[in-house]
């Protein structure tokens, strides 16, 4: 146990310094970036005179220098302080922790339903390799894997909100019904069906890919021969031998991808309306709003480094050669 | 033993028939009750609209908060929390008197008190496009409760006045907000006003909920229990939600035209541009006159007349809109009668005027480049950015576009100034002195977006918008305007391609819907629907 946490605090250490230069680089990056969260307050509201934007710039310190705000910013940030939002009128940390529930959510049944079933339906095809069961579900996985995901999402809307009339379209949850306990939960998981399955099928033909090619690699490697002249059955070998150790590049792909599924989201989350941190940092984008950027940024950095520990973790117990050292 | 004879079963099935048809017509009873639930998009920073003036903030806060006087179906000025008005001979002296016996909705009385806060504290200090229109306002007196005068140093024509307060007279209690710091107040997001309905809730990304005053000032009304907002960024999902009945209505343009073409084909709802006549809006053509190749006449007439507008309006909007015949849109009053385009569609005309101005087609064709950079404020502005680079192509000049978020747009047009030709939109207020004026008037800072950063000046535009914005006889501004039309018209230092109207869609099961001239930033307190 405390080698995991001199581990974790060894990789907390590392990573400090590379989050602190991703924040001066994005805080510098956006500086050059021509228009102000002003500029797009003025867009919104249909313009203003010019009395009404200068003290509009001085209310978001503006009027200060680039210098300043940034060494204003990184103090703040010492202090856990990541500012106050722009666009919402609200501390950055209070929307971050409103949206980040919705986000890891659908990130997490996503990732999950893509993982499962792309381990078992590779299992299927590495086991009928070059058969019609291999051909159809690696067709399946093409399609999936080269349609846009917002594709996917509207005609998912259109087959099963609009013609059947199965699931609701956009939502995170009824509105004004004020539900409570297991009645809300199933309530927002009817609204999570449809985002969650079109994000899982995009990443699902990965995994499927990853799985088949594993199993089939390790399949031919001489300690499967050995048990299989040990007599042992297909399952046991199956189970026992090639399965665990065909897991180690799907694990790996878990650490890449939650990363970009984080920034992946953005899509789904505008389609079907869910309040995620996706949609966060792109309307912060569109609205020059500076701090929530940054904390969504930082937010997102801290959860990449968690779960890739995780991962890391993962490796160890399933592949006793791979220690911390 | 027989139930019906023939003949009854006869009428009875007539009935039959008949029932549904008779009750979709809308003289049927109101409904008290229900919740109306209603597209939104975007986020606003806040839903104080005595502090920012804009149609996506009177969406939700017009139902909370209520203006001096509001419009009717005919675009006429009625009273709402002002009950009547008087200028003085010279103009400098406005008389309002309020309505008695309205309560705020945490329940202490709206007086003067608040009218004179909101006048001298945002007004004239913070709401955009009023600190301009009450640059002149000196002070407010207060003889009683239900009284207030403006003093203004200049003469301010009434009909101007009165058309302005529709937007920009919206009242916020001076209890709540005096002695605090204004923009930092937390009822810029909670809004609390006189209007039919409480504001209960906020959920950004999500949804805003308000519910029915019981207190209301108007006895029996509103109709509605509740009224919910929800944000949909994303328009084909906005559409599905209507289709599939999650909403009921989406108003302002908020859906794409392709959308909203094809719910025109839909009974089950009602596509409409009536009810929101008192906010047109125009694709607009700016030119920056520091190019010497753009301050040339008879090149911004070439623009112009290669321009096929009929053919966008017809096959890139759908129909919705229809080419400008000036600064004034068609259905206001101050829109010169028989108005006429000067400068209709005619390639050849506009290539004989390109040769004319000195610019021959060189070797390969082209005359010369142009910069063409456009604002977004909806779907179809990128389109018509491509519209004008292919038929400007035509005659031999090559446009580059330039492709920059809204925030970037603006910043490249009214601060940098790095454009050539720009395209958008115009909104018009209502009256050509809020918001259309400030496009022509020379002496602008730089940095005001949507005013004259074009490097062009005339000190007779001058003269005339100054002199329109102070004449108090209605008939004379109105002649000033027409004036001002004309000229435009013929010097072309911008251009308004398109006339539209925006566009809502709405269920078959609300009533008492686009009822006013500005019916989706309306109080809607005599909406109903059926439950």
């Amino acid at each position: 146990m405390l080698h995991i946490l001199t581990l974790a605090f060894r990789r907390l250490l590392t990573t400090i310094p590379a989050l602190v230069i991703i924040l001066i680089a994005l805080f510098l990056l956006l500086q050059l970036a021509p228009g102000d969260t002003v500029d797009a307050l003025l867009a919104q509201i249909g313009g203003a005179e010019s009395s009404v934007i200068d003290e509009m710039r001085h209310h978001y310190e503006l009027d200060q220098s680039t210098s300043s705000r940034l060494i204003n910013y990184l103090w703040r940030l010492v202090h856990l302080d990541l500012g106050q939002s722009a666009i919402y009128n609200k501390p950055v940390s209070h929307m971050i922790l409103e949206r980040l529930p919705a986000t890891l959510l659908l990130m997490g049944c996503a990732m999950l339903l893509a993982f499962t079933f792309g381990t078992i339906l590779g299992i299927l095809s590495a086991q009928k390799v070059n058969r019609w069961p291999d051909t159809l579900i690696s067709i399946l996985g093409l399609i999936f894997y080269s349609t846009p995901s917002f594709w996917l999402a509207l005609m998912g809307i259109v087959v099963f909100s609009i013609y059947l009339n199965w699931l609701p379209p956009s939502g995170f949850g009824s509105i004004g019904e004020s539900l409570t306990g297991m009645a809300a939960i199933v309530d927002i998981a009817w609204y999570l069906i449809l985002p969650t399955t079109t994000l899982a099928l995009v990443y699902l033909a990965i995994y499927l890919r990853i799985m088949r090619a594993s199993l089939l690699e390790v399949s031919t490697l001489d300690f499967v021969k050995t048990a299989k002249a040990k007599g042992l059955s297909r399952r046991k070998i199956l189970v026992n031998h090639i399965l665990r150790n065909a897991m180690l590049p799907m694990i790996t792909l878990i650490g890449l991808q939650a990363g970009t599924m984080l920034g992946g989201s953005v899509v789904i989350e505008t389609i079907f309306a869910i309040p995620g941190l996706g949609r966060l940092a792109y309307d912060s984008v569109v609205q020059r709003d500076l701090n929530t950027l940054l904390g969504v940024v930082f937010v997102s950095a801290i959860l990449v480094i968690i779960i890739n520990f995780i991962v890391d973790m993962l490796y160890a117990k399933l592949d006793p050669r791979i220690t911390g050292h | 033993m027989k139930l019906f004879n023939i003949k009854q079963t006869f009428i009875i099935g007539l009935f039959s028939i008949l029932l549904p048809f008779y009750s979709m017509a809308d003289e049927k009873t109101p409904q008290h009750g229900g919740t109306l639930v209603v597209h939104y998009s975007g986020e606003q920073r806040v839903l104080n609209p005595a502090l920012r003036a804009s149609t996506g903030v009177y969406e939700v806060s017009g139902k909370v908060v209520e203006s001096l006087v509001d419009l009717d179906a005919d675009s006429q000025v009625v009273p709402v929390l002002a009950t009547s008005w008087t200028s003085s001979a010279d103009g400098k002296t406005i008389t309002f008197k309020l309505r008695e016996g309205v309560k705020w909705h945490d329940g202490k009385p709206f007086t003067s008190q608040d009218v004179k806060y909101n006048a001298l504290e945002f007004w004239k200090k913070r709401l955009n496009f009023s600190t301009a229109l009450q640059l002149n306002l000196t002070s407010v007196d207060t003889p009683d409760d239900y009284t207030v005068v403006f003093n203004y140093s200049r003469p301010m024509p009434l009909d101007l006045l009165l058309r302005a307060l529709v937007d920009l007279g919206y009242v916020v209690p001076k209890h709540l907000y005096e002695g605090t710091d204004v923009l930092n107040n937390p009822y810029n997001t909670a809004p609390v006003g006189t209007g039919p309905f409480k504001f209960i809730e906020y959920q950004r990304g999500q949804h805003i909920i308000v519910e029915r005053n019981p207190d209301y000032w108007r006895k029996g009304y509103p109709y509605l229990d509740k009224i919910i907002w929800r944000i949909i960024d994303d328009n084909s999902s906005a559409s599905a939600a209507l289709e599939s009945g999650q909403i009921d209505l989406s108003s302002y343009s908020k859906l794409s035209l392709a959308d909203i073409n094809r719910f025109k084909q839909n009974a089950k709802f009602e596509v409409l541009t009536k009810g929101s006549q008192a906010n047109i809006f125009n694709n607009t053509l700016e030119f920056n006159f520091r190019n010497p190749i753009i301050a040339n006449l008879n090149v911004r007439k070439a623009i112009v007349q290669s321009l096929d507008i009929p053919f966008f309006t017809d096959d890139f909007l759908y129909g919705f809109g229809k080419p400008a015949t000036g600064i004034i849109p068609s259905s206001n009053a101050f829109y010169p009668k028989d108005s006429k385009i000067i400068y209709p569609f005619d390639r050849e005309k506009a290539e004989q005027l390109l040769d004319e101005a000195g610019y021959q087609r060189k070797t390969d064709g082209i005359r010369f480049n142009l910069k063409l950079v456009h604002i977004n404020n909806g779907e179809d502005v990128p389109l018509f950015a491509t519209f004008i680079q292919q038929s400007l192509a035509e005659v031999g000049i090559n446009v580059v576009i330039v492709n920059l978020d809204t925030a970037g747009a603006l910043n490249a047009v009214y601060k940098a100034h790095d454009f050539d030709i720009a395209t958008g939109w115009h909104q018009y207020r209502g009256d050509p002195a809020v918001s259309t004026t400030v496009w022509l008037r020379s002496g602008s800072p730089d940095g005001a977006p949507w005013t004259n950063q074009y490097g062009w000046k005339s000190e007779t535009v001058d003269q005339l918008i100054d002199n329109a914005a102070t004449e108090i006889d209605p008939v004379k501004r109105k002649a000033l305007y027409v004036q001002l039309v004309d000229i435009v018209n013929r010097e072309l230092p911008l251009w308004f391609a398109t006339e539209r109207e925006f566009i809502s869609v709405v269920s078959t099961k609300v009533h008492n819907h686009h009822n006013t001239a500005r019916w989706p930033s309306s109080s809607w307190f005599d909406v109903w629907i059926e439950h």
